[in-house]
């Protein structure tokens, strides 16, 4: 059903070109409230947290200060601060800034890999297509948490670099399947038939006519897949095998409630960062669902 | 039927072969050998005594026969020696497996049991305000990454509340094969498990809901409406036998979520499993241990992949690859 979505509209008189998918999708997007609203609050606290980074220097605030360990909230220390004496509202807004850019960036890489490798996998099928679908196939069914952890704890000369590679190497599969399969059923249409004909090279093919038509479906997935990255990366961090130490990330701070102490009696440590990956993960998640409707022309609001 | 199976059988071969190579190069890549520990417990251990030994164990042999005698080793559970335990690493994982195998089956059982009565009201009664309440909370749970609501749980239910342990698997005074020792860790299990199947659930609400309001439309489902079965018949009888059996099917793809939710709940409500066990031991370096536990893991998901194929294509044969 999917895929007629996209079919250019028959040409109407009062308006020579149909909308494009972006367009549609903006509309949609606007008109859900919920969409909306996490639209604008996800804008606020990129602003925020990318405004004040500027003016926060990451050495400063990961310095140690043994006269203001586990202090609560104040108006030095908005947020109190952690074991180190290190200030929690500056970490966090570190940690939101570098958690979000590299969500960002696993995202953007296994992005292009999979669209590549979906377009190549599907467009050409046959032996090649093969090929690749067996090793998505052992990759998918690899334990991937425990192999990240793994990987992360062997790899020598560990840095951010790193991390978003491993993480890279295992995400990209489920983008590369699903873009198959949509390239799959989008080379078996007419289009795709008649420009074969008119002898249009293959790699115009698969770059002008079949990528567009799968544009909406590509920035659904890519947005659904940063609110989940964003979780790994922090739950990784978290357990202590995600970024390393020197770049803070918003689950560096969670991680401080491993200390029953902390979590118990210490809440302006682990909450407001807890909060904070809820909160962007749910935005995020909501205008992806928005966008999934826009992209589906029997949910779409008008 | 029984030719699907054999060839899906035959895909897995080369799987597991892959994933046995792959963990074999990771063990290899570790630092560090089956010495090392041994080096650390008795650090004036002679070179050349050293270097006997490391021919012995035939560490010095080529990598394709270190290679097979590690899979015949596996073959014939023997996984090794963990340093930091002094004891086989069998040994070491028996006495933990129990208790992950106990929080899984607890989380499955718990996801069935929101999920089911959930996903049929939402997908029965659609747009009523029930609907609208359990559509809110599968896309919220769908949003909330385990770690911080497990988190959250315990702060409250554990730390404020009061009401369940917040940590460990039972208590240490009870005695073990009396009702209180089953009682104690039913108690230590509540929380971690319910945090797990909380947010594990809402997967399949979303799928049974779906389901449903698509069967709900479909034609033999308005022909038993027009020979007047009444509603209650049609939906157990008719639609929902057909929602179910998928669902029981997805059990196998289930594993590879448990096993990476056990990492992240045991480590927060410090329950004694595999998935504590296997950060403590890359921790501490133990890396035996970690090598047959990302093994054990990844057998366990090549397994649950293929039975929940072989079950599903029995159920739908429309999925059967050729």
């Amino acid at each position: 059903m999917k895929i007629e979505v996209n079919r250019p509209a028959p040409v109407d008189i009062a308006s020579e070109k149909s909308p494009s998918a972006l367009s549609i999708m903006w509309r949609e997007l606007v008109r859900d409230r919920l969409a909306l609203v996490s639209l604008i609050i996800l804008s606020v606290i990129l602003l925020i947290v990318y405004g004040a980074s500027i003016f926060l220097d990451q050495e400063e605030i990961v310095k140690v200060d043994f006269l203001a360990i586990h202090s609560p909230p104040s108006a030095e220390h908005w947020l109190g601060t952690d074991y180190g004496g290190r200030d929690v509202f500056g970490q966090l807004i570190i940690g939101a800034r570098n958690s979000f850019t590299i969500g960002l960036a696993i995202t953007l890489i296994t992005g292009a890999i999979g669209l590549v490798v979906g377009l190549v996998a599907g467009y050409f099928g046959g032996w090649i297509d093969n090929v690749i679908m067996r090793i998505i196939d052992f990759i998918l069914v690899l334990p991937f948490l425990m192999l990240v952890i793994v990987f992360v704890a062997i790899v020598p000369k560990y840095n951010v670099a790193t991390f978003i590679l491993i993480m890279s190497a295992f995400l990209w599969t489920g983008k590369a399947r699903l873009i198959r399969a949509k390239t799959l059923a989008e080379r078996e249409l007419d289009y795709v038939s008649a420009s074969k004909t008119l002898g249009t090279p293959d790699w115009k093919i698969i770059l002008f006519q079949i990528l567009p038509n799968l544009s909406s479906i590509i920035i659904v997935n890519l947005t659904l897949n940063l609110a989940g990255n964003i979780g790994i990366e922090s739950g990784l961090t978290y357990l202590g095998f995600g970024l390393p130490e020197s770049t803070p990330s918003l689950g560096t701070l969670v991680s401080y409630a491993t200390n029953p102490d902390v979590l118990q009696n210490k809440w302006w440590v682990w909450l407001p960062a807890s909060l904070l990956i809820l909160v962007m993960m749910l935005c995020i998640n909501f205008i992806g669902q928005a966008l999934k409707r826009a992209a589906d022309a029997r949910q779409r609001l008008g | 039927m029984l030719k699907f199976i054999l060839r899906r059988i035959l895909i897995m071969i080369p799987q597991l072969f892959l994933l046995s190579v792959l963990i074999f190069l990771l063990a290899k890549a570790m630092p560090g050998d089956a010495l090392t520990g041994q080096l650390a417990a008795n650090p004036k251990m002679d070179p050349q005594t050293l270097e006997e030994m490391r021919e012995k164990l035939g560490l010095n042999d080529p990598v394709h026969i270190q290679y097979i005698r590690w899979v015949k080793n596996m073959l014939q559970g023997d996984l090794g020696l963990s340093y930091t335990h002094q004891q086989p690493v069998t040994d070491l994982l028996a006495g933990r497996v129990g208790n992950t195998v106990l929080l899984s089956a607890a989380i499955l059982v718990l996801t069935y049991l929101i999920a089911i009565p959930l996903g049929v009201v939402s997908g029965r009664w659609t747009n009523t305000w029930a609907d609208k309440l359990i559509v809110g909370y599968s896309y919220i749970g769908y949003a909330t990454p385990l770690f911080i609501f497990a988190l959250i749980m315990l702060f409250v239910f554990g730390f404020h509340l009061g009401w369940f342990p917040t940590g460990g698997s039972v208590d240490i005074q009870v005695e073990e094969g009396t009702l209180a020792y089953y009682l104690s860790k039913l108690n230590h299990l509540m929380l971690p498990a319910l945090s797990g199947a909380l947010i594990n659930t809402v997967v399949t609400i979303q799928y049974l809901r779906s389901e449903i309001i698509d069967t709900k439309v479909k034609d033999f489902v308005k022909t038993a409406r027009a020979k007047g079965v009444p509603e209650r018949q049609i939906y157990w009888r008719h639609i929902l036998r057909n929602s179910f059996l998928p669902i029981a099917a997805f059990l196998g793809y289930e594993i590879t979520g448990l096993i990476g939710g056990s990492v992240f709940l045991e480590s927060i409500y410090s329950y004694p499993g595999l998935g504590q066990l296997f950060l403590q031991s890359i921790m501490q370096r133990d890396y035996s241990v970690v090598t047959a536990l990302v093994m054990i893991s990844g057998v366990a998901t090549l397994v649950g992949t293929l039975l929940s194929d072989i079950i599903l294509s029995a159920v739908d044969p429309r999925i059967r690859i050729e």
